[in-house]
């Protein structure tokens, strides 16, 4: 399983990817939006795979999060892919415009590994054999 | 559950006196080598009552024992851990085969009756109320949902409805959240139709059990493997009673009636099992 965090925060994306990298994962950094983009537009250029999961930081320079994820919903090849919310937003209303812009799952600053990987769980998306 | 970080005060009487008052109190056992669990959890009461450590409220409560100190110390060891959506499959089974069956059944006037036997903080009887909501029309005011715990504390959490930022976290999907839940404070509250879906009150499940039955579905999950195998028969028994001849049982995944209680039949739920009464039992 491969997964894409993209967050502003070194000490973030370090969080969430040691998360996931302990449950089995492969991580690629990006630091805002419009990188990560590259990185799919550059995989799928290779005919490669995109990531099975990306973690998507809201506030962030060049691209934020929104912007992001309704770019990815706008490329049907790009579908594959299940993305999460990781982020400090947590009103009601927030959570409503993530989901309708494309969104599978939002998880709200600070939490758990526990409940990192319970979600990874609801999403499917617990490598096989990996503690959940 | 971490151990490390937690230095043992309680003597070996000490910890003996706790297990003996729980098992006496709520007939739940505590094995040996639980010191680090009775530490952990009884840490905050022995704080809020100004005193040392664990060691010190073990001592006042033996040398003058009163019914509200018993009644914390039991909560505090009775209180477990609870995700939305715990252990997923067995929610996916009631949705998918129980509630189909069920309607098959029933008329269209008689109510459903679940029963969520160890409810905590309300996170159960929550996520069934929110699953039945969704998948059957006219739920609100068909499906009655009793949601009981031994502790008066979680019992008032399920009765309000709120959970913390952190608690929504764990294993409540997104979309269910924004459709059952709205922001109240730093919390969150669950709305007030499936609030109104669902009845809390105490119960311990060696004492008198509630009558708010017969049920079609009881989810008495995570909870036998804390007693003896003559308590859980007991339970189990008297379980069978309350329930509708067709009813079905959920246990936890660790654990089955086989070998304790031979009037149930194992039946698969989708990825997940559930228990049939094979036989009424009358005399409880």
């Amino acid at each position: 399983m491969h997964a894409l965090v993209i967050d502003d925060s070194r000490a973030m994306r370090r969080i969430v990817g040691g998360i996931l990298k302990g449950l089995g994962y492969t991580v690629t950094e990006a630091g805002h939006g419009r990188e990560a983009l590259d990185v799919l537009v550059a995989t799928t250029a290779a005919g490669g795979a995109v990531p099975d999961l990306a973690c998507v930081d809201w506030n962030m320079p060049v691209m934020d999060g929104l912007e992001f994820v309704t770019a990815v919903r706008a490329q049907p090849a790009w579908r594959s892919m299940t993305m999460m919310m990781v982020t400090t937003e947590s009103e009601h209303a927030q959570v409503v415009r993530a989901l309708a812009a494309g969104a599978h799952e939002y998880m709200i600053k600070p939490f758990t590994p526990d409940a990192f990987a319970d979600k990874l769980s609801l999403l499917g998306l617990v490598p096989q054999g990996e503690p959940a | 559950m971490s151990t490390a970080s937690t230095a043992s005060t309680l003597s070996p009487s000490g910890f003996d006196f706790v297990r003996a008052l729980v098992h006496r109190e709520s007939a739940i056992v505590l094995a040996p080598g639980k010191e680090y669990l009775v530490e952990a959890r009884l840490s905050p009461l022995a704080r809020s009552r100004g005193l040392r450590d664990v060691q010190a409220l073990v001592e006042a409560v033996r040398s003058s024992p009163d019914v509200e100190s018993t009644q914390l110390i039991v909560e505090a060891l009775t209180t477990n851990e609870t995700s939305w959506f715990r252990d997923g499959d067995p929610f996916t089974g009631m949705v998918q085969v129980v509630l189909p069956s069920l309607l098959a059944a029933r008329t269209p006037a008689e109510p459903l009756r679940i029963w969520s036997a160890a409810c905590s903080s309300g996170q159960e009887p929550y996520t069934i109320a929110m699953l039945l909501k969704d998948a059957l029309p006219g739920a609100g005011e068909r499906v009655r949902i009793s949601a009981s715990d031994i502790s008066r504390e979680m019992v008032e959490r399920t009765r309000g409805g709120r959970f913390s930022q952190m608690e929504v976290n764990r294993g409540l999907p997104a979309p269910l959240l924004v459709r059952h839940l709205t922001r109240a404070g730093n919390d969150w509250q669950v709305n007030p139709d499936l609030r109104r879906m669902v009845t809390a009150f105490e119960c311990n499940l060696v004492g008198t059990l509630p009558r708010t039955g017969p049920f079609d579905v009881v989810f008495l999950r995570n909870v036998l493997i804390y007693f003896d195998i003559p308590t859980k028969r007991s339970i189990l028994a008297r379980v069978r009673a309350l329930m509708r001849p067709d009813g079905w049982l959920f246990l936890g995944a660790a654990e089955s009636t086989l070998g304790v209680d031979d009037a149930w039949e194992r039946v698969p739920v989708g990825r997940s099992s559930a228990y049939r009464p094979t036989r009424p039992n009358r005399g409880a």
